[in-house]
């Protein structure tokens, strides 16, 4: 049993339903292990973590070229601020709020880079549901293609603070 | 019966009755694949090109 | 004590009056050693209480209807659950394990009392130092503490103490093992129990060298003494190497205790010890990679690392696995078939004693564990499966399955025979006992659909308020995602009401239950059924037929490649991101 020391001569294979069910499991575990490369070179969402070093007065400063070149309106006090079609976009995360508001057409592709300017933030674009650490010292560019239109919240999910559950930033896209 | 005959055994049990060899591998497979390989990703991190 | 095989003594290496034989099992039961289980099993039980009650305010603040807990004492409280429970509760009970299977079950003494002594008092200290920081609210920073969050100084420094101590235990272990095949205490190689504790001391050893190296300039940043902090992206690698290893040394004490508990509930054996152990081993050499699913959204890691690592190396940790998942039940159909239930495919399951908290609690943790735990959490760590997961309620949906349905769950069942067969206390109201285990069970999977089916929505962890009252821009979520709140609210209750009724049991056998030492314990099965409980059968078993367990794995397969590719798809609808 389990308990007692195993008889001399215990190692040995597999056999019967014992085997068959080994044999099924690793098939399956290969399939699954061919998935994620699969999907890294074909399918269409990947988390590559492209990632530059960055202070957090520079992001701020490319921030705020950012604002200043491309703003396009405003939404409740906040800037919006569409990024040119295949270009760079810039986020800031902060406590508590997500800084310009985003605009972009469905179909065209831009980077969109996203930093912190205090502690880890959680980007996570709603309802969508597509979620990405935020770190400061850290510009996280993410290439990514709105494929539907409307207005999208960004909420903060990674803890930050005692005003976490109050961040909130926006994505509008035409 | 004693203890098999050292020869005897599968090479395989020699590993699973060796809770020294298993210590050693259990430590250095998964600092080497995650930590370290981890810590150097972070580390080659490029800096942004300045504006 | 030597192979069932032989029943032959060997003598052991106890001092004279150091050692008694049980007299339920006739095993040698070393009093060092069983002095440090009930120590550690008692402190176990008393961190889970905190960690519980902690548990049922957090349930009754994210159901939003009742939204119990000012955001202060959520973000606090939950700091303080998830340290209790993850940590706590199960590193202690986990010590308590290794001294069992350590000495009991291979006849020998307790490597070193002092060393005990020292482990128990720095893992006590620490945490009480964490907890007294905590509920001082000096460490507002959840069990993670992600850096450039601070808490102050003591909280890292309980961490530190307790993983010192930790690791002291487990040297102590390793000693005692060392001892044993010295002594030859023990003939042939170490019972599979032993062997599932060995991988789980061996993943110990890991974790918390990783739990050193990430908390000690952590510490130094906090205490003032180094100026900067760590950087976040390091910090993240190497505290996962701790908060998740943690968890794979409680998949390797889960599994060992399945199988023990088989043994003592129904006499099974494990059909081939070379599968067992051969798990055993893929759990040793590449289940600690998948830390890497904390990190699979990151930036500046690589998708290479990324993939390579959650896979658990081609997924020979998650084969691993998938076999206990099978041994495990076949061995019970074999025994149960051995005894004569054998009508059908699921004659041996439903005669089974389910009226044995011991055989219900470790039964329902394993299917919990398999179905809801093990699926979950492959698709879950999928690297870009992970996008649409990362930071919701599917995490701590996942994980309450595997760590508290799991782990937790059959830790439980354990205690029904730690406290006759280590305590040598009987348990009152035993009707309330046999059916702890499902009310436990029952709630901590319907909190964990709940949470789940709320993360599927885009609810986030640890937040404090869904409808971001006060928040820049106005949003909330679809009034389905709060029936799901709803749902996680009822059933962390009900399974809070199993979680105090286990400590209430425990605690009134454990300190005021009818002494029983002389005496075999009261059989919690009617007629005998196992090993324990109608005598010793030692054969071995050559019958393989188990087609029930086959039944069950292929059901299992099924829901696994369902859900697997339903994520997939899911995952195909959502923008596209590089």
């Amino acid at each position: 049993m389990s308990i007692y020391n195993p008889p001399a001569g215990w190692f040995k294979a597999p056999a019967g339903a014992e085997r068959l069910w080994v044999g099924l499991a690793l098939g399956w575990c290969i399939i699954m292990s061919l998935a994620m490369p699969y999907w890294h070179f074909y399918g269409k969402q990947n988390p590559t973590g492209e990632a530059y070093r960055v202070s957090v007065a520079d992001f701020g400063t490319r921030v705020r070229e950012f604002v200043d070149a491309s703003t396009v309106g405003e939404d409740s006090g906040v800037p919006v601020v569409e990024i040119p079609p295949g270009g760079d976009g810039y986020l800031m995360a902060r406590m508590w709020a997500f800084y310009p508001v985003i605009k972009m057409k469905k179909g065209q592709t831009y980077r969109l880079h996203i930093s912190s300017a205090d502690l880890q933030h959680g980007f996570s674009l709603q309802p969508l549901n597509m979620n990405f650490q935020v770190l400061p010292g850290y510009d996280h560019v993410l290439t990514i293609t709105p494929t539907s239109t409307g207005i999208f919240p960004i909420i903060c999910n990674e803890f930050c603070g005692i005003g976490h559950h109050t961040m909130t930033g926006r994505i509008i896209v035409e | 019966m004693g203890d098999q005959d050292p020869d005897d055994k599968h090479p395989i049990q020699k590993l699973m009755d060796n809770p020294w060899l298993l210590l050693v591998l259990g430590i250095l497979i998964p600092t080497l694949s995650y930590t370290v390989w981890g810590w150097i990703e972070v580390w080659m991190t490029p800096a942004a090109k300045l504006p | 004590m030597a192979s069932a095989v032989e029943g032959l003594p060997i003598s052991g290496n106890h001092a004279a009056n150091e050692v008694r034989s049980c007299d339920t099992t006739s095993l040698p039961v070393c009093l060092a050693a069983q002095q440090f289980i009930r120590m550690h099993a008692v402190v176990a039980v008393v961190f889970l209480l905190i960690g519980g009650i902690a548990a049922i305010l957090l349930a009754l603040t994210r159901w939003p209807a009742v939204h119990l807990l000012d955001a202060q004492w959520y973000y606090r409280l939950l700091t303080l659950h998830g340290l209790n429970m993850l940590i706590f509760w199960i590193l202690n009970f986990e010590i308590a394990v290794l001294y069992f299977a350590g000495t009991v079950l291979l006849n020998t003494r307790l490597a070193s009392k002092k060393t005990a002594w020292a482990a128990f008092l720095l893992m006590v200290i620490g945490a009480i130092m964490v907890d007294v920081t905590i509920f001082r609210g000096k460490s507002d920073v959840l069990m993670t503490s992600y850096v450039p969050l601070q808490a102050a100084p003591p909280f890292y420094l309980g961490i530190i103490l307790l993983a010192v101590g930790t690791l002291i235990g487990v040297i102590n272990f390793f000693a005692t093992v060392y001892i044993a095949k010295r002594d030859r205490t023990y003939e042939g190689s170490v019972p599979l129990v032993v062997f599932g504790a060995i991988a789980a001391a061996i993943i110990a050893v890991v974790t918390l060298l990783h739990g050193a190296v990430v908390m000690i300039p952590t510490f130094l940043w906090s205490a003032g003494i180094l100026s900067t902090a760590p950087d976040p992206a390091w910090y993240r690698i190497t505290w996962w190497g701790l908060g998740h290893m943690s968890q794979q040394v409680n998949v390797c004490a889960m599994v060992s205790v399945w199988y023990l508990l088989g043994t003592l509930t129904v006499g099974s054996k494990p059909l081939n010890q070379a599968v067992c152990r051969g798990a055993f081993v893929l759990y040793i050499l590449f289940i600690n990679l998948a830390s890497a699913h904390h990190i699979l959204v990151d930036p500046a890691v690589g998708p290479a690392w990324k993939i390579w690592n959650t896979s658990y190396a081609m997924y020979l940790a998650v084969l691993a696995s998938m076999i206990h998942g099978f041994t495990v039940p076949a061995s019970i159909e074999v025994a149960m078939r051995k005894k004569g239930f054998n009508r059908g495919l699921f004659g041996w399951l439903a005669g089974a004693p389910w009226s044995n908290p011991g055989f219900s609690g470790f039964f329902l943790s394993l299917v919990i564990f398999g179905f809801g735990g093990g699926i979950t959490g492959v698709v879950l760590g999928t690297q870009q499966i992970n996008i649409m997961a990362h930071n919701t309620l599917r995490i701590p949906g996942h994980f309450h399955v595997t760590v508290v349905g799991g782990t937790t769950l059959a830790f439980m069942a354990l205690t029904y025979y730690v406290v006759p067969l280590i305590f040598q206390r009987d348990f009152y109201a035993k009707t309330l006992c046999r059916i702890q285990p499902f009310i436990f069970g029952g709630g901590i999977t319907l909190f964990a659909l709940g949470m789940s089916f709320a993360g599927s929505y885009g609810v986030p962890r640890r937040h404090w308020d869904v409808e971001f009252t006060g928040g820049q821009f106005a949003t909330g979520f679809d009034p389905g995602a709060h029936v799901m709140l709803g749902v996680m609210g009822i059933g962390g209750t009900i399974a809070f009401v199993g979680l105090l009724l286990y400590c209430l049991l425990v605690v009134a056998a454990v300190f005021f239950g009818r002494k029983i030492a002389g005496e075999p314990m009261e059989a919690w099965n009617e007629e005998p059924r196992s090993a324990i409980e109608g005598g010793v059968s030692g054969e071995e078993v050559d019958d393989h037929r188990t087609p029930g367990t086959l039944v069950l794995v292929t059901v299992f397969l099924s829901a696994f490649a369902v859900y697997y590719f339903a994520n997939w798809m899911w995952l195909a609808d959502v923008w596209e991101v590089r």
